[in-house]
């Protein structure tokens, strides 16, 4: 072969991997390609509260209620409702044409099955379920819930959209014991779960659901109409490398990047054939929070979580963290800006405060030098600065620090164990939320004040609290609840359950292509449309 | 011949049963909770501990190794805390990715680095010889990973000539199969390369200064002869042994290579397992990896026989 036949022969080769090769990045525009921000693994979102599981959740299944992009409840499988003039009497009635995924109706009864497995799981629903004194089933398309007393979240605990969502399944499904996971995967929502192309690990795939009948509503949020324009949405659980990623999204072979690495935001705002979408509500998507120990020295007494909460200065944490400043903002409400709850009140103990007033306050708080036991997850990228931050500023506030490096599931095995730090325990991690999770007092898990038995990791505990959160559940008039949120937000800056440490956006990226997106709380994939790539 | 292999076959077994103690006793001393991971951030501690009440892991560890190691004894590697699916069927569907990336890098080595170690070795000391080492030299130093995005940037994205991700099974089509795997396997292959060229210089090095070199040259063979039939044959022994590590190490895993080209492999499968403490398939694979390497090593010793016949067994 002469050194010309060779050159041909190259040159064909090449012709060949570069015609294959954009056939292969060529989108079809009826498959939806996506890089979710994390993996699959559980298939239960009413079993874990993992925000996969809760976005996996959305894809099958449906909810009697939803909430708007402006935090209201609006209707989603039920078509009217009444409640009674003492509040106790709740009665739903549920929209015509419901199906399941295997063709058969949704009833009344699948919808009291599935609120009863979600009342034993979701800390809502277990607040919920204090109140209910039974549920019925009148007529197929009709259920009741009576209550105890007047409860003044019935219709935000059904309409919640973050973990853990209640979702409606087949009444065989939600009989399943509320701490065993389902393995029948039936919903009625606009995508149908494609079991047998499942691989952990690897993707997990959803077709449409050609009988789904969407609201008549534009999308908000998690309400309105769940248009499915996708016969195909794929979910690629491989591609976890950040590089790859914008890799595979430049050259066509993905269309959504969930969650961008930040540090390729700006080279992604200016690629002409990327979209980066404003999809999370204007009052921000997450929340930076550090977490106290209660129980152990030195974070037992109040004034030095005071001490602590008045050194942490929002914007160092938020400017270490995120870095781009037009993706975070800080926010002195421990509700997230922008959402009903959100007020500044209390705050001015962290908001107004320097690192002059925290070394007053740690002075004054009788801080015995004993070490703080910061836990620092090195593999979590979205908040594993916070850790650095947080030591340097107690440091120069005063506080003896030990950060402890470990990967973020040591952590999270570590932080429920209640021994002293020098023997296993800790006294701080910090971590993030995302909106939905910590819009109100019932929700925000970090507000739990009822001690070592059943509050959240840190295990605060304050009668005072309570009593707030209690009457905020029970309180109906909404004006009144704002005043209870605020006085419940004062006591919690006054206790220092925790520090809230600045609000920012997750970036989501998509090929210019893609259309239809709309503000929504987390990674929802009905309305979006995909046209033919123009290359 | 036959008595050997039945020793070999017989010390398998009590080498799998340390690695299963082992491998047992190590995760259950090391920190992290699968219950807490797998019931999420806003779980209570209550309900952490039911789940761990519903794994089995709120019994003695011994009982819970009993209960494991009884399974394993009749085939059952268990089933995933995290997957809830068998362990068995989580490596099996792993397998394919892995053999064939490791089957392709290999062959893409060996047909590289073989010649290149026998061209540098007849050549020793001249130019060729130098670019080779040299070259040696920075495949061991450059981070795969650097290579896999310099390879995605040229290859990809520049000129579009493969994909930059993914895996496509052979089943859905050998062309679409082969191209996922042509990158990667470069990739990884680069380092091989570098590691079986500097072995097959040396040992190839040394035959070339042995006697019967000289009679074959003084017997008017061709040069391609004495350095094919003679030199490399003479050398094979410690070709082969690196071969053999090469295998046993691309089946036990190569994570950064699988994480840059989300290729589902077991070395993925081993690294998720690990993350979320998930104890019967960090189990289950480290089983399969020990019997893997034990198979690769008796292979490797068995195939001495046909390279020098001086060995017997």
């Amino acid at each position: 072969m002469t050194i010309s036949r060779l050159a041909a022969a190259a040159a064909v080769a090449a012709t060949v991997l570069t015609a294959t090769g954009a056939v292969l990045a060529q989108g079809d525009p009826k498959v939806l390609r996506i890089v979710p921000h994390s993996n699959l693994a559980v298939l239960d979102p009413i079993w874990t509260t993992a925000y996969m599981s809760r976005n996996h959740g959305y894809m099958i299944y449906d909810t009697l209620f939803s909430t708007d992009e402006k935090a209201q409840i609006k209707p989603q499988m039920v078509e009217s409702w009444t409640e009674s003039p003492d509040h106790r009497l709740w009665t739903f009635k549920l929209r015509k044409g419901l199906e399941f995924h295997d063709g058969k109706p949704v009833t009344s009864e699948d919808a009291v099955a599935s609120l009863q497995r979600w009342g034993k799981r979701d800390g809502m629903g277990i607040a919920l379920m204090t109140f209910v004194e039974r549920m019925d089933t009148p007529t197929a398309d009709t259920f009741r819930i009576f209550l105890r007393e007047a409860c003044g979240f019935v219709l935000e605990a059904l309409g919640k959209p973050s973990s853990n969502v209640p979702f409606i399944m087949p009444k065989r499904v939600a009989d399943t014991d509320a701490f065993k996971q389902i393995d029948d995967y039936t919903g009625s929502g606009p995508y149908v779960f494609k079991r047998d192309e499942f691989k952990p690990g690897d993707k997990s795939v959803y077709l449409r659901n050609a009988k789904y009948v969407p609201r008549k509503e534009a999308p908000s949020g998690t309400a309105g109409g769940k248009l499915a324009h996708f016969e195909r949405v794929e979910l690629n659980l491989a591609l976890r490398d950040a590089q790859a990623q914008v890799s595979a999204l430049q050259k066509g072979e993905i269309d959504i990047i969930e969650a961008l690495a930040v540090e390729h935001y700006e080279a992604m705002k200016k690629d002409p054939n990327l979209v980066v979408p404003n999809i999370f509500n204007g009052g921000g998507a997450l929340q930076h929070m550090a977490r106290f120990n209660h129980l152990h020295k030195p974070f037992d007494n109040a004034a030095v979580r005071r001490a602590a909460i008045a050194a942490f200065q929002q914007e160092a944490f938020l400017k270490a963290q995120v870095g781009v400043k037009e993706l975070y903002k800080t926010c002195p409400s421990m509700f997230m800006c922008g959402t009903p709850y959100a007020s500044a009140a209390g705050s001015d103990i962290q908001a107004k405060s320097n690192m002059k007033k925290a070394q007053e306050l740690l002075k004054a708080s009788g801080y015995d030098g004993t070490p703080v036991v910061i836990m620092k997850p090195t593999d979590l990228v979205t908040i594993t600065k916070l850790p650095d931050v947080a030591a340097q500023l107690l440091r120069q506030a005063g506080f003896k620090v030990d950060l402890q490096a470990m990967d973020w599931q040591t952590l999270v095995g570590r932080r429920a164990k209640k021994d002293p730090p020098d023997k296993g325990g800790w006294n701080m991690f910090l971590t993030a939320w995302q909106a939905a999770d910590i819009a109100n007092p019932i929700t925000m898990a970090a507000l739990e004040s009822k001690g070592e038995k059943s509050s959240w990791f840190g295990w605060p505990s304050d009668a005072k609290i309570e009593e707030l959160r209690a009457q905020f559940m029970r309180e109906t008039d909404e004006a009144k609840k704002k005043k209870l949120a605020e006085a419940i937000q004062v006591r919690a800056f006054e206790v220092g359950t925790h520090a809230p440490l600045g609000e920012w956006f997750n970036v989501t990226v998509g090929r210019k292509n893609v259309t239809g997106w709309f503000v929504t709380n987390g990674n929802i994939y009905w309305n979006l449309k995909k046209s033919p790539p123009s290359h | 011949m036959w008595s050997f292999l039945a020793r070999r076959v017989a010390a398998t077994l009590p080498v799998m049963l340390v690695v299963a103690v082992l491998v047992f006793l190590m995760l259950r001393l090391t920190p992290g909770d699968p219950a807490a991971i797998l019931a999420g951030d806003a779980a209570s501690t209550d309900q952490i501990a039911r789940i761990r009440e519903s794994l089995g892991l709120d019994r003695p560890i011994l009982v819970q190794f009993g209960i494991w190691f009884g399974n394993v004894l009749t085939g059952d590697l268990g089933e995933s805390f995290y997957y809830k699916t068998t362990v068995a069927s989580l490596i099996a569907h792993r397998l394919e990715p892995t053999l064939s990336l490791a089957t392709l890098t290999l062959l893409i080595a060996v047909l590289v680095a073989v010649p290149l170690g026998v061209i540098a070795a007849w050549r020793f000391g001249g130019w060729f010889d130098r670019a080779l080492m040299a070259f040696s030299v920075l495949g061991f130093s450059v981070p795969v990973f650097v290579l896999a995005y310099i390879l995605i940037w040229t290859v990809s994205l520049e000129l579009g000539w493969l994909p930059v991700q993914g895996y496509h099974r052979m089943a859905d089509g050998f062309w679409p199969y082969l191209q996922h795997l042509i990158l990667p396997s470069i990739t990884l292959s680069v380092i091989y390369i570098a590691f079986i060229a500097r072995v097959t210089r040396a040992s190839v090095l040394e035959a070339l200064g042995e006697d019967y070199i000289r009679t074959a040259r003084a017997k008017g063979l061709p040069e391609v002869r004495v350095l094919v039939r003679h030199a490399l044959t003479n050398a094979a022994v410690p070709i082969v042994t690196v071969i053999g590590i090469g295998i046993a190490l691309l089946i036990g895993g190569v994570v950064v290579t699988e994480s840059v080209y989300a290729i589902p492999g077991l070395g993925r499968l081993t690294v998720d397992a690990v993350l979320a403490r998930d104890f019967p398939t960090i189990q289950g694979v480290i089983l399969f990896f020990s019997f893997i390497y034990v198979l690769v090593n008796l292979c490797v010793d068995l195939s001495y026989v046909f390279f020098d016949p001086r060995i017997r067994y």
